[in-house]
């Protein structure tokens, strides 16, 4: 990009003032001047050597403003960790995240408590539905106060969808890698259902809402797998290494209708 | 000393009006809606059939409650999708699919339920309202700083919003609906919580904004349409029953017809049905 600027010619006859330069030049260079500090410095200069009257004038006029100003109130530093923190996830969300990692903790407690009852372990257990307690909060017509407007901006729909979600996975996917490294569970035999359930919530919550998609799969995930596991005390298909194609498959299904049905999350639908 | 601050940035020379400024519109109305079909729930068509077309201006939404006025506000910030007709924004036809991103920068909204967060402050709120309607980076802080100067609340801008009264709040929302600098504003019952002196100034604010907004602003109160709007739309079960000046809907209105003020006899007046006994809500 060129840049073009104002030339000595002008600098000069515009601090002579008079018939030097022609009105739309005037025009021009006062607008370059606006958003130009380095032509802004050079009439200074021009100004100083060439016109001590105005260099006068501006000393005693900026001598007169100094102390005013001074005592003018100035902007309160900007709380810049927190105007940065709510693009990427909503005041609301906090206290889901902080009870989504608690509750990580508390199952790796547990698991460190009752090593003797079984091979099954809690947080291989938990790791899918985690995360959706998360995503359901971000985008939950019910917990976020500001839910209709968000609707309503251009940034809304899959973008700030999955935006919110990156922030969950990212507060919940480390919790669960230190309680999976303790309870010595492979990476990712938790780490694929835990992504496969978050994009399931996100691809049925474009239908019937994220809370209610999330409150469905919960419970289909304990009735399904949590029950069935805690009665036998044997973990089930669904969880072993043998499973693990089938979760692929879900996540990728769950990210295909996601993208697939991306306009549902700009209207208000999809807040229920 | 140098006069100005070295802002460490050089730009081009510009002249101060853009193209984009003075470009003509390549639409006729902001606002142009044909056989508009909006339905709520199963079986409920809230906005039934209508024909509405909007330019720049103060347009007065009236009507009474359950007629509708919310989901066409609705549908005009293309949150919620007609089911049958066709709805232009801005020239653009927003009924089908599709995010509408361009549309959406150029609308502002206010909804009936303004939620918000109370930790953020309220220059903090306005700023991420600005971010989400993807307001140039370079912008926000100055587009921020006169909005919230517009709804008189620069002295407040640092405050969480916990600590406001509830017609601050209010007018909190005001400002995040045109920090964006819309053409299309849709304000749905802004005047709920404001006190008579700051009502005063709200209209005085949407006079100014009227003058290149296109701005639809649902109320309950017929003295707000008289004082501020330039047009009616009187809007009852789906349908539009009026379109046009104060005056005209002053005049519909005889002595026979209920109300205190001409506005409000001619209102009564339009909306008076047959099968409607008097004195039933």
């Amino acid at each position: 990009m060129s840049v073009e600027h104002a030339s000595k010619r002008i600098i000069e006859g515009y601090v002579r003032g008079g018939a030097d330069l022609s009105a739309d030049e005037v025009w021009a260079v006062e607008a370059h001047l606006e958003t130009c500090g380095g032509c802004r410095d050079r009439l200074s200069a021009a100004v100083r050597a060439g016109v001590p009257a105005v260099a006068s004038l501006v000393d005693t006029v900026w001598s007169g403003l100094e102390p005013r100003l001074a005592v003018t109130a100035t902007m309160p530093r900007r709380r810049r960790w927190s105007a940065r923190v709510s693009r990427w996830m909503t005041p609301t969300m906090v206290p889901w995240l902080a009870m989504a990692v608690g509750m990580t903790l508390l199952t790796l407690l547990l698991d460190l408590a009752y090593t003797g009852s079984g091979e099954v372990s809690l947080v291989l257990l938990l790791a899918p539905v985690l995360p959706v307690l998360g995503v359901a909060a971000s985008w939950s017509r019910g917990l976020d106060p500001a839910y209709e407007l968000t609707a309503s901006v251009p940034r809304a729909g899959l973008y700030l969808v999955l935006r919110r979600t990156a922030s969950v996975l990212g507060v919940v996917v480390p919790a669960l890698l230190v309680g999976g490294w303790a309870t010595g569970v492979m990476v990712v035999q938790w780490l694929l259902p835990c992504l496969a359930f978050t994009s399931a919530t996100l691809a049925l919550g474009g239908v019937v809402g994220v809370t209610r998609a999330a409150f469905v799969l919960a419970a289909v995930w304990a009735g399904v797998v949590v029950a069935p596991t805690v009665a036998t005390s044997r973990t089930t298909f669904a969880l072993q290494t043998s499973g693990l194609p089938a979760w692929g498959l879900i996540l990728a299904l769950g990210l295909g209708v996601v993208i697939a049905r991306r306009d549902a999350y700009t209207v208000l639908g999809a807040h229920r | 000393m140098t006069i100005g601050k070295n802002t460490g940035k050089e730009r081009h020379m510009t002249s101060a009006v853009s193209a984009a400024d003075i470009a003509p519109t390549a639409y006729a109305w902001e606002i142009h809606a044909t056989g508009l079909k909006v339905k709520v729930g199963k079986k409920r068509m809230a906005v039934d059939g209508l024909d509405l077309s909007l330019g720049i201006g103060v347009h007065g939404l009236l009507g009474p409650n359950g007629a509708g006025k919310t989901t066409l506000i609705r549908t005009l910030a293309t949150v919620l999708r007609p089911t049958e007709g066709s709805l232009e924004l801005l020239g653009e036809s927003v009924g089908g699919l599709g995010e509408h991103r361009a549309v959406r920068r150029r609308i502002g909204y206010l909804p009936q339920e303004f939620g918000y967060y109370k930790r953020f402050t309220v220059r903090e709120f306005v700023e991420y309202m600005a971010w989400l309607k993807e307001v140039p980076k370079a912008s926000i802080p100055a587009a921020v700083q006169r909005a919230v100067e517009r709804v008189g609340l620069a002295d407040r801008a640092d405050e969480r919003m916990k600590a406001l009264s509830g017609g601050m709040v209010r007018r909190v929302g005001i400002a995040q609906a045109i920090v964006n600098d819309p053409t299309i504003l849709l304000l749905d019952e802004p005047t709920v919580g404001l006190d008579p002196a700051q009502r005063l100034r709200f209209r005085e604010l949407l006079q100014e904004l009227g003058t290149d907004t296109c701005v639809l602003v649902s109320t309950h109160l017929v003295e707000d349409v008289a004082a501020a709007c330039t047009d009616v739309v009187l809007f009852a079960e789906g349908r539009l029953v009026f379109k046009g000046p104060p005056d005209e809907l002053a005049s519909a209105g005889g002595p026979e017809h209920v109300g205190d003020s001409p506005l409000e006899r001619g209102y009564s007046a339009l909306l008076l049905n047959p099968e409607q006994g008097r004195g039933t809500w």
